[in-house]
């Protein structure tokens, strides 16, 4: 697992349920309280122990904590640049996230995101299939589209399937409310 | 937005498919004048009419820099060009330019006209901030907005490569300053008085002298038997201070074993300097120290070794000196300095 994977987790667990359960979660988990860091890979299990002893600490389910991951994920500006690189509107942006995987690699060349393959239904409806990797990023996805519904100013309903490899997207309206200023070259050089 | 579209379609594409497949590109007459400009290239003319005005007036050529007239594009057919706006001088576009007749053939016969394409330099992210360029400003085959998300991905992984080093670097400072201190007593330990020792060597030998004293604390085991390991460590902490009251700038202490200490003074000293250094110490450490389980009193004894000796060229040899030294105050009775008159 990518060590921003695995750092970000951490932020998101520090920043939103306080230092002191995440120092519990580390001690849980057998690592330091430093944690992770973003650059360095790491084994798959070290992040399912993590969520596994957050969920259990939190007594929140694991698909939760992940939406709520994948939310949080947004409140970083670079993060929320690099995403709506991919589209001019919620519909645009959608329509884009197959190439998601590829952008992932094409910013950082060791990050593998499960493959995505897009399944439009009827009328603002679209079924996005997970292939392989690790069954969280259903549940991460799901919470990052649904704050880049928020982004774009489209009304948007989300939905993950049990085993977390479907996410399903319906919009409702795509222009709902006014969205969050983007720029293409927005960020100061 | 559209500048207006050509009356004809040329090669069955309209005016409006062209543009929208190259939003960059003019149709230039013969004559060099623009019959037709792409909407993205109207957006960074400041949104003024580009059609009817000479090409060469609102395009500057920078490379090569001496097209003067359209006839001067004809050798140039097909080649990499760069261009300015010449209403905005910091929009560096390159440009790729066809005849419509599609004859690549030379001379000022251009037929039908010119196709003039363009797409953004180097300096793209400028170019699209200056310009409030989006998405829609670009052909959906374009890989621009690629490029400055790329440009942005870069920037933000770069951010976190730097983090990453620093605190890297923070974590490597810390270790090997710890690498290098005794933990009870912040002096010295022995990895760093090796160290010290080959520098005050190097220094020797450049002709700045020095002098290695050698500490060994008298009846320190008896401390530790009676008054147990805690009173051990207050008095090797109450040593070191001892010691470290002593010292001057540019001297260096360390602690090299359970209850030895290592003195290493630098410049030129008299024997009587150095004695009466010693005496001072051993005055102070003879003096009862109180421990948490009752009052230890100990001696030291303390060996010393000038670099003005034979020996000194040798760190090891060096120690041996000196060492010998410290043996002999033990078996003059404790509590003793002496220097070697070794060589």
């Amino acid at each position: 697992m990518h060590g921003l994977v695995n750092r970000s987790f951490q932020l998101f667990l520090r920043d939103t349920y306080g230092l002191a359960l995440w120092a519990d979660v580390a001690a849980d988990c057998g690592i330091s309280a430093d944690g992770f860091e973003a650059m360095l890979l790491y084994d798959r299990s070290l992040i399912e122990q993590v969520l596994a002893s957050a969920s259990a600490r939190l007594s929140k389910p694991q698909r939760a904590l992940l939406e709520d991951y994948g939310a949080y994920l947004i409140t970083f500006e670079p993060v929320r640049r690099l995403l709506r690189f991919g589209g001019i509107d919620y519909p645009d942006f959608l329509e884009s996230l197959d190439e998601l995987p590829g952008r992932a690699r094409m910013a950082v060349d060791d990050l593998i995101l499960p493959e995505i393959e897009l399944r439009p239904g009827a009328a603002g409806h679209v079924a996005l299939i997970l292939k392989d990797g690790w069954s969280g990023f259903g549940p991460a996805l799901a919470g990052v589209l649904r704050r880049m519904a928020d982004d774009y100013g489209a009304l948007a309903l989300i939905d993950v399937s049990d085993d977390g490899a479907t996410v399903q997207v319906n919009m409702l309206e795509e222009r709902f409310a006014v969205g969050r200023e983007f720029r293409l070259a927005g960020a100061v050089a | 937005m559209m500048d207006g579209t050509l009356p004809e379609t040329v090669f069955g594409l309209t005016g409006e498919v062209l543009t929208g497949l190259m939003p960059m590109a003019v149709v230039l007459s013969q004559s060099g004048h623009i019959r037709l400009a792409g909407p993205t290239l109207i957006r960074l003319g400041g949104d003024a009419p580009l059609v009817g005005r000479r090409f060469l007036e609102v395009l500057e050529p920078v490379r090569p820099r001496d097209i003067r007239t359209i006839a001067d594009l004809a050798p140039l057919m097909g080649k990499r060009l760069m261009f300015q706006m010449r209403n905005h001088a910091a929009t560096p576009l390159r440009g790729h330019v066809l005849p419509l007749d599609g004859g690549m053939g030379g001379g000022s016969g251009f037929g039908q006209g010119l196709i003039v394409n363009l797409s953004f330099g180097i300096n793209v992210a400028e170019v699209v901030r200056d310009h409030a360029l989006t998405h829609a400003d670009f052909a959906p085959t374009d890989l621009t907005v690629e490029l400055l998300y790329l440009n942005e991905a870069k920037a933000a992984v770069t951010e976190e490569m730097k983090a990453l080093t620093r605190r890297l670097q923070d974590a490597h400072q810390l270790a090997a300053a710890q690498a290098l201190t005794d933990p009870l007593t912040g002096l010295g330990n022995r990895r760093a008085f090796d160290e010290a020792l080959m520098r005050a060597i190097a220094g020797a030998n450049r002709g700045v002298p020095f002098a290695l004293m050698h500490l060994d604390l008298d009846r320190f085991k008896a401390v530790n038997d009676t008054l147990g390991h805690g009173a051990g460590d207050q008095v090797i902490a109450r040593v070191a201070s001892v010691i470290r009251s002593e010292m001057r700038i540019g001297d260096m202490v360390a602690r090299i074993g359970g209850d030895e200490f290592v003195i290493i003074l630098s410049g030129e000293h008299l024997p009587d300097s150095i004695l009466r250094l010693g005496a001072r110490i051993i005055q102070q450490v003879e003096q009862p120290i109180p421990c948490s389980t009752g009052v230890a009193r100990i001696s030291v004894s303390i060996g010393v070794c000038l670099s003005r000796q034979p020996e000194s060229r040798d760190a090891e040899a060096m120690i041996a000196v000196a060492d010998a030294a410290l043996y002999e105050s033990k078996r003059d009775g404790r509590g003793r300095c002496m220097i070697s008159t070794a060589g």
